[in-house]
């Protein structure tokens, strides 16, 4: 079997903790404990759990801006945990990441253009400017937003059109490997509907394998052949989405599953599972 | 005898100097004991509605027209001091954040025990008694620890769970909530939703719930509101609404929704189509009306 695009292997994460006055050696809290994980080339893998369960750390250490206590990332080979920023940057070009929050992400005194351009020209894919607004302007159209936002600053956009911002900074590069870190959670269901499918688009067009870190199963289902479900540090379970839906193996995962609300009236939704979460609490 | 405790007639409200329509003529009835849903995407003006009903309408916004009437008292009109009298005793707030809803320098006795003091006239001991039953009946399993802890020491869902207690505190006739389980996990939502539900039906609450999530609503509401840019598209009963819906941007509304039980089904952005005929339909009414104020 052909190795795998990314291979995490028993990833230990501990971050820590803010000294406090009258606490001043805390222990590291610990937020991996011990995960294995593998992508591959061109799959679109979900990452779900709750908020804490350390999906979002797990994102960041395929990514090597993580660096974890012990285990080890491999992309494509190449060892990625504890390389130096210039052995790393041959590889950055190669795996991406969108934003939660594209807001924050965005640098508000930058256009569109030169927030899309900046990368490009950093990994030497274009010369210079003027090829530059050529290939930003492709990827622009590529991924919906109008030609005139290319002057605008992230402020001006809708939220739709700022996460689209973050999909063209991280697909313009050409990665193989991309992880979107909860990037629909604060957008309207329609403008999130979009924002999936042009990510679904993309990830066949250009055969991207692509993290999906989400806390909504809902969606990971709808886009995702394969998950983790995390839970404090640990991948409580792992499968493909079709079987794992249909029958979890553990409480957890099930539990997940039908706290989701679906837009059918269900009249025992809220009284079903009542004791199952007490075990969460 | 009025059958509502709530009435919301024709409501418009505008905003700026070119009074742009934030509400468009909204209705709806609300009758004791009912849970209705607010339901629609942002700029929708659910929030908007909720405000008027507060009667926290920020300045900048104008009422153009419309009642609203609470026990058949237009809370329009109402006396501000007679107003005030009414919201945390009568009316009652969950807000969707409740960690800026809570005083981070009082502890939650403090903060649980105020309007049973001051409103009620219990004093401290019968005050402190009633909020720890209240703790007690909103699932937090050591109310005396909970009692002693400020806003910052409980977790997001505990939290929540405090102000619903101090929401039905007084058993309000009509408790609003807005948004309350957006920022919080889905089990934790899950939770928050079924304990509001228990309150209002064990207090005969009547709840106005503002969400985005039509999941939410299939789950909870009785009836349901369906809003875009401020005008109703949609209302009656939830099962009827989204079991055979009525209007086009209901049923775009809710294909939009991903669905693990179906996911062939779904993630159908609205198409521009829909959206492009209700904004001209919405923008030729404008035109049409005389302009208010």
């Amino acid at each position: 079997m052909a190795e795998p695009l990314v291979a995490g292997q028993s990833l230990r994460v501990a971050y820590r903790r803010q000294r406090g006055l009258f606490a001043p050696s805390a222990e590291p809290a610990p937020v991996l404990k011990g995960v294995d994980i593998v992508i591959d080339r061109g799959e679109t893998v979900g990452i779900v759990g709750e908020s804490g369960s350390g999906k979002s750390t797990l994102g960041r250490t395929l990514l090597g801006l993580v660096t974890p206590l012990s285990g080890v990332v491999r992309f494509d080979g190449h060892i990625v945990t504890g390389q130096s920023e210039i052995e790393l940057r041959p590889l950055r070009r190669r795996m991406q990441m969108i934003f939660q929050d594209p807001m924050s992400s965005l640098n508000p005194r930058h256009t569109i253009g030169r927030i899309l351009a900046g990368p490009a020209l950093l990994h030497g894919m274009v010369a210079n400017s003027g090829e530059a607004s050529v290939l930003v302007a492709d990827v622009m159209a590529r991924v919906g937003l109008p030609k005139a936002l290319m002057d605008r600053y992230p402020h001006e956009l809708s939220g739709g059109q700022r996460q689209r911002v973050g999909i063209a900074r991280a697909v313009i590069l050409k990665p193989d490997f991309v992880v979107a870190d909860e990037i629909v959670s604060g957008l309207d269901v329609s403008t999130q509907a979009q924002v999936l499918r042009l990510l679904q688009d993309l990830g066949r067009e250009m055969g991207l394998a692509l993290a999906f870190i989400s806390h909504d199963l809902s969606v990971i289902r709808s886009i995702c052949r394969r998950v983790y479900v995390m839970r404090e540090g640990i991948v409580e379970e792992e499968g493909e989405c079709s079987a794992l839906f249909a029958a979890p193996k553990t409480a957890y995962t099930r539990a997940l599953i039908d706290a989701i609300p679906l837009p059918v009236r269900d009249p025992n939704w809220l009284r079903r599972g009542g004791a199952s979460e007490e075990v969460l609490a | 005898m009025n059958p509502y405790i709530l009435r919301v007639q024709n409501l418009t409200v505008t905003t700026g100097r070119r009074a742009h329509k934030v509400l468009r003529d909204v209705s709806f009835d609300l009758s004791p004991g009912e849970v209705h849903g607010l339901v629609g995407e942002s700029g929708a003006g659910k929030s908007t509605i909720i405000k008027v009903v507060l009667g926290i309408l920020p300045r900048a916004m104008k009422m153009a027209s419309g009642h609203v009437e609470f026990e058949g008292r237009d809370l329009l009109r109402l006396p501000s001091a007679q107003l005030r009298a009414l919201l945390g005793t009568e009316i009652a707030l969950i807000p969707q954040d409740p960690l800026t809803a809570l005083n981070p320098g009082r502890r939650i006795d403090a903060q649980l025990t105020d309007g049973l003091r001051l409103q009620r006239g219990l004093s401290w001991h019968d005050a402190e008694a009633k909020a720890l039953a209240l703790l007690d009946e909103v699932h937090i399993r050591d109310p005396k620890r909970v009692m002693r802890c400020y806003p910052h020491e409980l977790s997001g869902g505990m939290r929540q769970r405090v102000l619903i207690a101090a929401a039905f505190a007084l058993d309000p006739k009509l408790v609003v909530a807005d948004e309350p389980t957006t920022a919080l996990d889905v089990t934790v939502q899950k939770q928050i939703l079924r304990l509001i539900r228990g309150m209002q039906e064990r207090h005969k609450t009547a709840v106005i719930f503002v969400t985005h999530d039509l999941g939410v609503v299939a789950q909870i509401c009785d009836t349901t509101t369906v809003l875009y840019m401020g005008k109703v598209m949609e209302q009656g009963p939830t099962d009827r609404l989204l079991s055979s819906p009525g209007h086009p941007y209901t049923t775009a509304l809710i294909a939009a929704n991903p669905r693990y039980d179906q996911p062939e089904m779904g993630l159908e952005p609205i198409p521009g189509a829909i959206i492009d005929a209700l904004r001209a339909e919405i923008a030729a009414a404008d035109q049409a009306e005389p302009r208010h104020g």
